[in-house]
């Protein structure tokens, strides 16, 4: 199947590949937490990561971003080594805590990744919009002097993800990052980021727990399958898009969801 | 279901549900506080009298328990000589508490960045920290005479060990995703220490540096216990040989006093620079 896959876009060749994984396998002592992936992520693609606990959904974000080495085969990101990348500020990564600096601002919050790194070589990119515009497209508009417990789990994720748009990366990789919000917020977020890939083109790999929340957001779900960890399958959503929230509740929707159930369910 | 199909993306009515829930909160503080100061306030008062009335009742002599109202007298008719006696024990304090925590949140550093460090002097930090105080100071008194030196050193002492266990654990309180983080932002190790790890820290500084505020004063009385001439603890000392009981309550009434005064500039310290914990 993946093979397949990779051969698929090898072969047609027309949409430049933002993150190529050949073969990468990641092992953790004598546990093997990924096993022989091998897939190719479109540029400007929005892809959603589904599949049971323990099938390396994080670790996969992890490789993809530099944090854990791959035991064998290869990852590229725009051609370049993962560490290529994270220097030149390929990618950025939203976390499932919000991981904010407590005592930084709003922001302060934003700036940060434009006060480090220099020493090892980052140049930091130039982005086409400020912090402050940043914290504005998230909606956050003045709340930038705020203290992280001053704000709600949902406005602090919403400066993580500006945060993470801050060096305009091409390649977005999210842990989870709505797992812990209240429905109505999840939904509202949802939405903002949606609009956000479609305003700045960027890549994003998306990691959920939720089967609704794959669907809505994805133009492709990947859903892994544990133990160990591998693909399963890749399953286009071909729901139009701008996608709204009553998408949900219809016919097509409920058929993918049902779909992705049962697939979960034999993972 | 507007809320949803707007693509604007404030979440509605926060901000205003928000304020309202502040008012109230700012009602409840403010009477919190008030009764946080009257009620004691009364016991203090209540227990004053009681004291008075109970000396004054049962005749104690003076000798023995002076009466409020004549340590109140004492305390401003000797005050030239309580004052006096205070600015050394000051100083000592102050200095020995900068000295101490000082060397506490070097080593801290060091542990943090070197375990082999850690693993070489921690069981050293132990053991000093179990000989009391009362014990080594004797010694250091012998050894580097009965001057200002003594005291910082015995103050230090007795300031270094909360704080160095403090430090080590506030430096290494850090999410293990912010340094995912900053792993991902190639940040160098003094990137992390300075933007990432020291400020976490501070919480657990300031609950060390608040107990330091305090014992830095023991430490200082106790140095001037067992060898000095000027200072609180030479004047309660000299008081109590003398009988001077008055007197005596007056200088415990300044120790306490200046216990509370570095007490009080530490969490006004801690207000100022730690915005972020309440």
């Amino acid at each position: 199947m993946s093979v397949n896959e990779t051969a698929q876009t090898q072969a047609t060749g027309f949409s430049p590949v933002a993150a190529s994984l050949k073969n990468a396998s990641v092992r953790f002592g004598s546990f093997t937490a990924i096993d022989n992936l091998s897939l190719d992520i479109e540029e400007g693609a929005f892809y959603t990561i589904l599949g049971p606990s323990g099938c390396g959904k994080s670790t996969m974000l992890r490789l993809v971003s530099d944090l854990i080495p791959a035991a064998s085969g290869d990852v590229r990101i725009f051609g370049k080594t993962t560490e290529e990348a994270r220097i030149a500020r390929e990618f950025a990564f939203v976390f499932q805590d919000s991981t904010l600096l407590p005592w930084r601002t709003a922001l302060a919050n934003v700036e940060l990744p434009l006060e480090m790194g220099r020493k090892r070589g980052v140049k930091i990119p130039l982005s086409d919009k400020s912090p402050m515009e940043l914290l504005e497209l998230v909606g956050l508009k003045g709340r930038e002097n705020a203290l992280p417990h001053e704000l709600s789990g949902g406005m602090r994720q919403r400066v993580a993800i500006a945060r993470a748009l801050v060096c305009k990366p091409k390649l977005l990789l999210m842990d989870e990052p709505f797992g812990a919000l209240d429905e109505m917020t999840r939904d509202h977020l949802n939405l903002q980021l949606l609009q956000i890939w479609k305003e700045t083109g960027v890549t994003i790999l998306f990691v959920t727990h939720s089967i609704p929340e794959a669907v809505f957001l994805g133009q492709k779900v990947l859903m892994l399958q544990a133990h160990p960890g591998r693909l399963k399958e890749i399953v286009d959503i071909d729901l139009p898009h701008p996608r709204q929230i009553k998408l949900r509740d219809t016919a097509p929707f409920t058929r993918y969801t049902a779909h992705l159930r049962e697939l979960l369910e034999t993972c | 279901m507007t809320m949803v199909e707007k693509a604007d993306l404030a979440e509605p009515n926060e901000s205003e549900l928000a304020a309202k829930i502040d008012a109230e909160q700012v009602r409840m503080e403010r009477r919190r506080k008030i009764e946080a100061f009257l009620i004691p306030m009364t016991t203090v008062v209540s227990l004053l009298l009681i004291w008075q009335f109970g000396v004054r009742y049962f005749e104690v002599p003076m000798y023995i328990a002076p009466a409020p109202s004549d340590v109140g007298a004492a305390l401003i008719k000797q005050f030239p000589l309580l004052l006096t006696n205070f600015w050394p024990t000051f100083y000592e304090s102050v200095l020995g508490f900068f000295v101490g925590n000082l060397a506490a949140v070097c080593i801290a550093v060091a542990f943090v960045h070197n375990k082999t460090v850690q693993k070489a002097f921690f069981p050293i930090a132990v053991f000093i920290n179990t000989i009391p105080i009362l014990a080594v100071a004797p010694i250091l008194i012998l050894i580097l005479g009965p001057g200002l030196s003594a005291k910082i050193v015995i103050v230090s002492l007795i300031c270094f060990f909360p704080t160095l266990v403090n430090m080590v654990r506030g430096l290494q309180a850090v999410s293990p995703q912010a340094l995912e983080l900053a792993r991902i932002l190639s940040a160098t190790k003094s990137e992390i220490f300075w933007k990432i790890r020291l400020p976490s820290s501070l919480p657990f500084l300031f609950s060390a540096l608040k107990i330091a505020a305090t014992t830095s004063v023991i430490g200082a009385i106790v140095g001037e216990w067992v060898g000095a001439d000027v200072g609180l603890g030479a004047l309660i000392l000299d008081s109590s040989f003398n009988f001077r009981a008055a007197l005596l309550y007056a200088t415990v009434f300044m120790s306490s006093g200046l216990s509370v005064i570095l007490f009080a500039s530490v969490t006004i310290a801690e207000r100022l620079i730690v915005r972020w914990h309440t």
